[in-house]
C-alpha cells in the first residue's frame, strides 16, 4: 500500500511538469499581443509596450525563447512564485483568494450530488420499473440535456429574480444560503449521471448470486442492500465522483459567472479572454495537482470498497 | 461536454430573452426621502490598476472619481469649468499657469500643494514606471528626455512650481484646448505619503489610494470582490448626497442586471444587449440612455489602389443603411453617426459627411460603377466582440445595393486585425472605434487622422488638415480652435477616409432604492449628484 501511493506520487511529479509544459506550450503557440489584448482597443504607448515586454519576457519568441521562458516559470515555480499577472498581481495571491469559495462551491455541489444522486439512485435501483424510476428517469434525461449555460440564468431568473427565495449573486464572500443555488445548479449535471451509474449498478447487482446467497440464508433486507449490495455498486460511482470533483472545481467557468463568484473558474475564463498566460498556466497547474490527488485518493477507495483489490 | 456547452452560449441570448420577456414592469423611480447617510452600490468589472497615472479603463476610473478631485470639470455645454483649480490661465497657450484653491486636503490630512500635482505627473511621465496614460503628458516640455529604456531626466523640465498653490506647464507646442484635458483620471495629484522616495511609488498604495476627493477609502480594495468608499467630511467642495459608495466587482453583466432586479445593486453601467430589449419594460423610468464618447467605423486602407478615389468612398457609405442596422441589429443601443466627432465634445456638428450619409441605393450604385470600384469587397474586424452580426447585415446591404461580392472576415482579436493593417496586408474595410481621452474635437481628428496620428492606421494624408489642426492649437481661444477643428473635419467630409457609422450610448439602469442617477462624459456615474432613497 505503502510503495503505491509513493510510486503514484512520484508519477505524479511527472505528470505535472508534463502537463505544465504542455499548457505552457498551448498559451505561448495561441499568444497574440497580450499587451494589446490587455488594452483592449484603446493604443498602446511604446512606454507601455517596452516596460511590459521587458517585464514578461515578450519578446523571446521562437523554440528558444518558450524554453527560456518556460524555464524561467519553472525556476520561480519551484521556489515557490507563481509569478505575476499582466496587470501586475500576484498569481499566488489571486488563486489564494479564489480557492477557498470555488472549493465550498463544489462541497455543495458535490453534497448535492450523493445526497440526493446516490440515494435516489438506490431506490430507482431496487424499484425498478416503478413510477419512481421511470419519473427519475425523465427527470435526469432532462436535466441532462439542459446545459449549464441555459439552466444556471434560468435558475437565477426563476429562484432570485421572479421569485426570491436565494439572492441571484453570491458575491465574493457568500453564505451558505448564496451558494445553495449555485451548487445546486452546479452539482445537477453529475447529479443526474451519479444517479444513473448507481441506479443501473444497483439493478445489476441485485440480481447477482451473492445477494441470492444472503437471502436465502436469511439476512435481513435492509442489511443486503445497506452493506453488501451498496458497497459493490459503489465501485463506478466513486469513480464517476472523483474525475467529478475535478470537473466541479475547473468546469465552474459558467456557474461562477452567472452567479459572480470570483473563483477559480472566474479568473481562468478571464485570463484566457486577456491572453494573461502566467495565470492560465498557473491555475491549470494547480488543477491538474486536484485532479491527480483526486484520482489517488479514488484508487486508494477501490481497495476499501472491495477487498479483493490489492496495492503492490 | 465542450461540444454541448460551445452549442450553448449561442442558446443563451435565446433562452434568456425568453425568461425575461416574461418579466412584468418594474416599478417608477424611487420618490421617498432621500438618506444621506445611506451607501449606495455601484457595479464595476475589476480595476486593472488604481493609480491615477496607470488607470485608463473605466472601471478603474470611476473608483478613482470617487476618491479624487478633478481640477475641472465639464458643464452642460461640455466646456471646462474649474473644481480644484482655482484657475487655469495662459496668454500663449503654451506657458499655462495652475492656481490650486486653498483648503483641500488628503484623506490623511496633507494638504493639498502644487508638489502633489508635480510628483504625480513626473511619476506617470518617467516611461520606465510603465504607465498605462503616460502619453497624456506628452504635450508638456521634457516628455521626449523622459522616455526610453534610460531616460536622460527624472523630471518633466515643463513643470514649474511657483508657490505652494501655483505651478506652471510649459508645453512644447502651443495648445489652446489643455485646459479641456485636465479634467481626466491621470491629472490627479498624489499625496507624499503615495512614494516611499523620490519618484517611487509605494509598494501596496494602490491597494488603497488616498486622494483629496469627497470619498475616502474604506480599508481597502478586496480584488474580485469590491471597493469600499466613505464620505470625507473635510471635503471643502460640494459634498455628495450619499454616506459612501460600495463598487461591487461583476465579471458578467448579466449578473450586475439580476441584482439589479432584485435591488441587489443600486446602479448598473452597462445593460447587457441581450437584455436591452426587456429592459424599458423591466425597469420603467429606471433605464436610461445617454450620449457615450464612442464612435464606431468602417475605415478604408487609402494606401490601397481601389479604395484611394473618394467618389468610391463615399459610394460605399451612401449604400449602407446606419439607421436600419442600429435598429434592427442594436436595437437602438447605439446611435446613428453622420459625423467625425461625437456628440459629447463641444464643437460637434451633426450631419457633418452630407449626402454621403444618406441612403440611397440607386445614386450610390451609379456613383460606384463611375469610379470604377472594386468587384469585391472584403469587411474585417475582430471575433471577440460581437461584431459578426453588423458586418454581416453591412455586407448583405453592400451586396444588394452595389452589386459586389461582400465577405465579412474574422480576425481572432483586435490585436491581431491591428498587426495585419500595420503590415498593410490586404484585408478589405476594417472596423475600428474610438473612446476619446478629453472632451475635445482635437482629440477625435488628431490621433485618427493626422499624418503622424497615433492610430492613423489607414494612411490617410492630408497637409491642409494638418495644417488646419496645427493652427487650431495655436488658436487664441477655444471658440477660435473649434473654427479651425470644424474646417479640419470639413476636409475629412470631402475626403471621407472613414466611415462613420455608429455613436456609443451609456444604457444604465438603477434600483429602486437610488435616484438622479447620471452619467458623466467619461462614462462614469456622478457620485456628487446620486441619492439613495429611504
Amino acid at each position: 500500500m505503502f510503495r503505491f501511493v509513493l510510486r503514484r506520487l512520484l508519477q505524479m511529479v511527472l505528470a505535472f511538469f508534463g502537463t505544465t509544459l504542455i499548457v505552457y506550450a498551448l498559451m505561448f503557440a495561441g499568444q497574440g499581443d497580450p499587451i494589446q489584448a490587455l488594452a483592449g482597443e484603446r493604443p498602446v504607448t511604446p512606454a507601455q509596450r517596452a516596460y511590459l515586454t521587458e517585464k514578461f519576457h515578450l519578446d523571446r519568441t521562437g523554440i528558444g525563447g518558450f524554453f527560456y521562458r518556460y524555464l524561467d516559470y519553472l525556476k520561480n515555480l519551484l521556489q515557490g512564485d507563481l509569478g505575476q499577472s499582466l496587470t501586475g498581481r500576484s498569481i499566488g495571491d489571486i488563486l489564494a483568494a479564489a480557492w477557498p469559495v470555488t472549493v465550498k462551491l463544489a462541497v455543495i455541489a458535490m453534497a448535492v450530488t450523493i445526497l440526493f444522486g446516490v440515494t435516489a439512485g438506490v431506490l430507482a435501483g431496487i424499484r425498478r420499473a416503478s413510477l419512481f424510476d421511470n419519473a427519475t428517469l425523465v427527470l435526469t434525461l432532462l436535466v441532462l440535456g439542459i446545459p449549464t449555460i441555459v439552466l444556471a440564468p434560468l435558475a437565477q431568473y426563476l429562484l432570485g429574480v421572479r421569485w426570491p427565495i436565494f439572492p441571484p449573486t453570491a458575491g465574493a464572500d457568500p453564505d451558505l444560503w448564496a451558494l445553495l443555488l449555485p451548487g445546486i445548479v452546479l452539482g445537477s449535471l453529475s447529479l443526474a449521471t451519479a444517479l444513473r451509474l448507481t441506479r443501473t449498478s444497483v439493478a445489476e447487482n441485485l440480481r447477482a448470486d451473492y445477494v441470492r446467497t444472503a437471502r436465502s440464508k436469511g439476512l435481513v433486507r435492509r442489511r443486503i442492500i445497506g452493506v453488501h449490495v451498496l458497497r459493490n455498486s459503489l465501485i463506478p460511482v466513486i469513480t464517476f465522483l472523483g474525475v467529478e470533483l475535478g470537473n466541479l472545481m475547473s468546469g465552474a467557468i459558467i456557474t461562477e459567472g452567472v452567479f459572480n463568484i470570483p473563483g477559480v473558474g472566474f479568473n481562468l475564463f478571464r485570463g484566457i479572454r486577456t491572453e494573461d498566460g502566467p495565470l492560465v498556466v498557473g491555475i491549470v497547474s494547480v488543477l491538474v495537482v486536484v485532479y491527480l490527488v483526486a484520482n489517488l485518493v479514488v484508487d486508494v477507495l477501490y481497495a476499501v470498497l472491495d477487498p479483493r483489490i490489492r496495492y503492490e | 461536454m465542450r461540444v454541448r456547452r460551445l452549442a450553448a452560449w449561442t442558446a443563451l441570448p435565446l433562452a434568456v430573452t425568453l425568461g425575461l420577456a416574461a418579466c412584468g414592469s418594474g416599478g417608477g423611480s424611487g420618490t421617498g426621502q432621500s438618506d444621506p447617510n445611506a451607501a449606495v452600490r455601484i457595479e464595476i468589472a475589476e480595476p486593472q490598476h488604481l493609480v491615477p497615472t496607470n488607470t485608463n479603463e473605466t472601471s478603474g476610473s470611476q473608483v478613482l472619481a470617487a476618491l479624487f478631485s478633478p481640477l475641472v470639470d465639464y458643464d452642460e455645454a461640455n466646456k471646462p469649468y474649474e473644481v480644484a483649480a482655482e484657475s487655469v490661465t495662459s496668454s500663449d497657450n503654451r506657458v499655462w499657469t495652475v492656481k490650486l484653491k486653498d483648503g483641500y486636503t488628503f484623506h490623511n490630512g496633507e494638504k493639498v500643494t502644487a508638489d502633489n500635482y508635480l510628483d504625480a505627473w513626473n511619476y506617470g511621465a518617467y516611461a520606465p514606471n510603465g504607465q498605462n496614460s503616460s502619453y497624456f503628458f506628452e504635450k508638456i516640455a521634457g516628455y521626449a528626455d523622459l522616455q526610453g529604456d534610460k531616460p536622460a531626466a527624472e523630471r518633466l523640465s515643463g513643470l514649474k512650481k511657483v508657490d505652494d498653490l501655483t505651478f506652471t506647464v510649459t508645453l512644447t507646442e502651443p495648445y489652446s484646448e489643455f485646459k479641456t484635458m485636465l479634467g481626466y483620471t491621470a491629472f490627479y495629484p498624489l499625496p507624499k505619503a503615495a512614494f516611499s522616495g523620490p519618484g517611487t511609488l509605494k509598494e501596496g498604495y494602490e491597494q488603497a489610494p488616498i486622494g483629496q476627493g469627497p470619498f475616502r477609502m474604506k480599508g481597502s480594495w478586496q480584488h474580485d470582490a469590491k471597493v469600499e468608499v466613505e464620505r470625507y467630511d473635510a471635503f471643502p467642495g460640494e459634498q455628495p448626497k450619499v454616506g459612501g459608495v460600495e463598487f461591487r466587482i461583476y465579471q458578467q453583466p448579466t449578473a450586475a442586471y439580476a441584482d439589479v432586479l432584485s435591488d441587489n445593486l443600486d446602479v448598473i453601467k452597462t445593460i447587457p444587449t441581450e437584455n436591452l430589449s426587456t429592459a424599458a419594460t423591466d425597469l420603467g423610468d429606471r433605464f436610461q440612455q445617454s450620449p457615450a464618447s464612442s464612435l464606431q467605423v468602417l475605415a478604408f486602407p487609402t494606401f490601397q489602389k481601389e479604395f484611394s478615389k473618394p467618389e468610391v468612398r463615399k459610394a460605399i457609405s451612401m449604400a449602407i443603411d446606419r439607421d436600419e442596422i442600429t435598429k434592427s441589429i442594436f436595437k437602438d443601443s447605439q446611435q446613428p453617426a453622420r459625423s467625425f466627432v461625437s456628440p459629447v465634445v463641444a464643437g460637434y456638428r451633426e450631419n457633418t459627411i452630407g449626402a454621403a450619409g444618406e441612403f440611397d441605393p440607386a445614386k450610390a450604385k451609379s456613383a460606384y460603377e463611375a469610379a470604377g470600384g472594386p468587384k469585391k469587397i472584403e469587411l474585417s474586424y475582430n471575433g471577440d466582440g460581437g461584431h459578426k452580426d453588423w458586418i454581416d447585415a453591412t455586407c448583405n446591404q453592400l451586396k444588394a445595393n452595389l452589386g459586389v461580392e461582400c465577405v465579412g472576415t474574422a480576425e481572432p482579436k483586435f490585436a491581431d486585425l491591428l498587426t495585419k493593417v500595420k503590415a498593410k496586408q490586404p484585408v478589405g474595410l476594417f472596423r475600428m472605434g474610438w473612446v476619446m481621452d478629453y472632451p475635445s474635437m482635437e482629440n477625435y481628428l488628431g490621433p485618427l487622422y493626422s499624418t503622424n496620428g497615433s492610430s492613423n492606421y489607414y494612411g490617410y494624408s492630408n497637409p491642409e488638415f494638418d495644417k488646419l489642426l496645427v493652427e487650431g492649437a495655436k488658436a487664441p481661444n477655444e471658440e477660435a480652435a473649434i473654427a479651425k477643428y470644424q474646417a479640419a473635419e470639413d476636409l475629412l467630409a470631402k475626403d471621407l477616409p472613414v466611415i462613420p457609422l455608429r455613436y456609443g450610448q451609456n444604457n444604465f439602469g438603477h434600483s429602486t432604492k437610488v435616484k438622479n442617477v447620471q452619467m458623466d462624459l467619461f462614462d462614469r456615474i456622478d457620485l456628487l449628484k446620486i441619492e439613495a432613497v429611504s
